[in-house]
């Protein structure tokens, strides 16, 4: 036996208190558990952005020693930086997982959906991804949605009932008491499921810092050739680039969200190391999606928007 | 060590509290809520500028700040707070989850949501209204759902003059009212959130205040002891069964304990089926340790091999609770659709699922004055009643008095899955006399 007393939280005292992030930590897992306890075939979405490897992580630790009981579901873009997909892969055959991946250029090559003029891919995940949950038959879908990203996320419940059409109802959710999750649904209805609920971009990285995670290298800062679009630096790609007046330079920068290129921005710093970047999100005055997301500033109900057409 | 590291670590060892707020509609709920995230330097400039776009572009002079907590489209129409939503602030001292509840009457059940996981609330009052009907309900509610600590804020009280004696009056009311509910712990505060006199900063204009603000009350009340003086009490979640080369024999009951404290060498029982077993391992989610305590999640491993699945629950044979097929408890009625003497319902109560029966409605409370309206027959939404539920199956229940975890439960439409109510098992300020089963005879400690 060993550590008995690792987490006694001391200062206190409480001989029994937890620390906020153990406490994150044992909410989170009881709510992956609770999952596997009550569906048929849960699915845990993973873009390979930090948020769904802490929810990797955790479900990881939930089941130890037994291997994950879910299947993973990417919605690739097709714009996806290629360091995060390298580490997708890696994480999935590292873990022996089973990854499901729905394709927005698969669905653009088909016809079945086109490319908005501004070149973003983001809001158009949200068909690939309720018609892979209908097809594959998901009846709990993971998402790493936290509610500090933003003020509809605020409102989201952690066990989130969708309609056949993936649809969410803020007006109609139920209410969410104690620990007890209702995850009843009718057939062709899911629940979409939310661990990090409580969790803030903060503890996120404290949590990776205290676990040792492994983060794809973009989360870092490094040298890279970017340019300035609606007051983000982005980086050119298969998805496009500078255009007339916008001028190519290399700046020190990095990631603090995860997303499509043409939509994500990177922001400047010289933070190479998880407490570098701990103490710089500590000092930041801008919200993560307020720092580096283009698709949240489309209208003041953005998010609210996309999430009730399915998005998550 | 690094000073970056030691930050870190400071960061790291703070502790969460969970809170929510009630008020009325134009008690300064949002101003308070505003200003208590402003003033903490929660609020970021891209989330300020946000606000101050909007409420510019409404000819406002000043941010309207109940724009940074109205997240929904119909919210900011309407300039009321529909749904419950949680915000996340953080101080040297703690973190903090707060649960922003709506005032208005027809959201009790908001209220009610928002109250069951917080470890305080605050119960704004407008000090030229004092204790009004809308204050005794949040009292009452935060009473029954038993909320450990209750801060009433005397807000506006820049429009009395800062008098003490106002504070001093309304403080007395309220207490001796509360108090009477049960309510263990009553922090009364004179607050102006508009001016931001004792929310953050202490008040130069209330020298006669000698208490904390209501930040600094926020960052030092004590938190989740009630949890581990409890018995102990492990629902079972899930079985892990890896079955490989590598663990062929390992079987491990996971769950978050509810209550209590668990060690290695424990005698303890199997409910309902009565079975006992020795603990012979907990696995604190990767490493092995000799105790544990609520609320952590950990994996159980007993000595015998003996058949426990999914909604058992695992107790100390020295203390573990009596199982019963017939529930008493208060509800909270959460649902648009009536719930009914003979209705088929679920129940559900930690882990476990089960089918049950509305045997009886004895009483329904009006929250306003606490009178008790004898068998009414069904609650609607918002009613709050005493209920007699007849299970399927045995549950292994606390009284919510002993554990708000494994004394609470929901009643779900088996239909469409709704959840119809909230329930606490046990006696409250909303029993009557007339509760057929009296609660002695199941053995239950109160």
């Amino acid at each position: 036996m060993t550590a008995t007393v690792a987490h006694v939280h001391e200062g206190t005292d409480a001989p029994y208190a937890l620390s906020h992030l153990d406490a994150l930590e044992s909410e989170a897992v009881h709510i992956f558990r609770e999952v596997a306890g009550e569906f048929e075939k849960p699915v845990v979405l993973f873009s390979g952005g930090k948020d769904s490897i802490v929810m990797l992580h955790l479900a990881l630790k939930a089941f130890a020693p037994a291997p994950v009981p879910f299947t993973l579901l990417h919605v690739d873009t097709g714009h996806n930086f290629p360091e995060v997909l390298d580490y997708r892969d890696r994480a999935v055959a590292k873990h022996g997982l089973r990854l499901h991946v729905a394709s927005v250029q698969e669905y653009i090559d088909a016809g079945k959906l086109r490319e908005r003029p501004d070149g973003v891919r983001n809001p158009l995940q949200t068909v690939p991804l309720t018609e892979a949950i209908q097809q594959l038959k998901f009846d709990a879908v993971f998402g790493g949605g936290r509610r500090d990203e933003e003020k509809a996320r605020a409102k989201e419940r952690v066990f989130s009932l969708r309609d056949e059409f993936s649809q969410w109802d803020p007006r109609r959710q139920r209410p969410e008491l104690w620990q007890l999750y209702n995850g009843r649904h009718a057939p062709g209805e899911h629940v979409r499921v939310f661990p990090l609920s409580n969790w803030t971009e903060l503890d996120v990285w404290q949590y990776i810092a205290r676990e040792k995670i492994e983060l794809p290298e973009i989360y870092f800062a490094h040298e890279r050739e970017v340019f300035q679009r609606g007051g983000m630096w982005l980086t050119a790609g298969a998805w496009g680039g500078a255009k007339d007046g916008e001028t190519t330079e290399t700046r020190l920068i990095r990631y603090r969200t995860v997303g499509d290129m043409s939509c994500t921005g990177a922001v400047d710093s010289d933070a190479t190391t998880l407490d570098a970047v701990i103490t710089e999100i500590a000092a930041s005055r801008l919200t993560e999606r307020g720092a580096t997301r283009a698709d949240d500033k489309l209208s003041e109900a953005a998010m609210e928007d996309r999430k009730r057409e399915g998005y998550f | 060590m690094t000073s970056t590291t030691e930050q870190f670590a400071d960061l790291s060892a703070t502790t969460l509290l969970r809170f929510a707020t009630a008020g009325s509609v134009d008690d300064g709920k949002s101003t308070l809520v505003g200003r208590l995230l402003h003033d903490s330097k929660s609020v970021l400039t891209d989330q300020l500028e946000a606000v101050e776009r909007v409420s510019a572009s409404r000819g406002q002079d000043t941010p309207d700040l109940a724009l940074l907590t109205d997240g929904l489209r119909a919210e900011r129409e309407q300039g009321i707070t529909i749904d419950v939503a949680y915000r996340y602030f953080a101080t040297a001292r703690r973190r903090f989850i707060l649960a922003d509840t709506p005032g208005h009457v027809q959201y009790t059940r908001n209220m009610v949501t928002g109250a069951s996981t917080a470890d305080l609330a605050v119960v704004l009052v407008d000090a030229r209204n004092g204790v009004i009907e809308q204050t005794r309900r949040h009292a009452a509610v935060a009473a029954l759902l038993r909320v450990p600590h209750v801060v009433l804020a005397v807000n506006k009280m820049d429009l009395v003059g800062y008098e003490e004696s106002v504070f001093a009056k309304i403080a007395e009311e309220f207490t001796a009212y509360a108090t009477g509910l049960g309510v263990p712990e009553i922090t009364a505060i004179p607050i102006s959130a508009l001016a931001g006199d004792n929310v953050v900063e202490p008040s130069a204009n209330m020298d006669w205040y000698g208490g904390p603000t209501v930040l600094e009350h926020l960052e030092t009340v004590p938190v989740s002891h009630d949890l581990t003086a409890c018995p102990a009490r492990f629902p079972v979640q899930y079985v892990i069964r890896p079955q490989t080369a590598e663990h062929p024999d390992y079987r491990g009951y996971a769950g978050q304990i509810a209550s209590g404290v668990l060690r290695v060498g424990e005698a303890v029982t199997v409910l309902p089926s009565g079975r006992t077993s020795v603990i012979e391992g907990i696995d604190a989610l990767g490493e092995s340790v000799d105790i544990a305590w609520a609320p952590q999640s950990v994996t159980l491993r007993l000595r015998d091999d003996i058949d426990i699945s999914r909604g058992d629950l695992i107790a100390p044979s020295s203390n573990s609770p009596a199982t019963t097929q017939d529930v008493v408890a208060t509800v909270c009625h959460v649902a648009d659709q009536p719930l009914a003497v003979g209705a088929r319902v679920l129940i559900k109560h930690t882990t476990r699922t089960v089918k049950a029966i509305v045997k009886e409605i004895p009483s329904r409370l009006t929250l306003d004055d606490l009178s008790q309206h004898p068998n009414p027959g069904q609650l609607v939404a918002n009613d709050i009643g005493r209920v007699v539920v007849r299970t399927a199956e045995p549950l292994a229940l606390d009284s919510y008095a002993d554990s708000r975890r494994t004394g609470s439960f929901l009643l779900i439409d088996p239909a469409d899955g709704t959840t119809l109510a909230a329930g606490m098992v046990g006696e409250s300020f909303a029993s009557t006399a007339e509760t057929t089963i009296q609660a002695d005879e199941e053995g239950w400690d109160f």
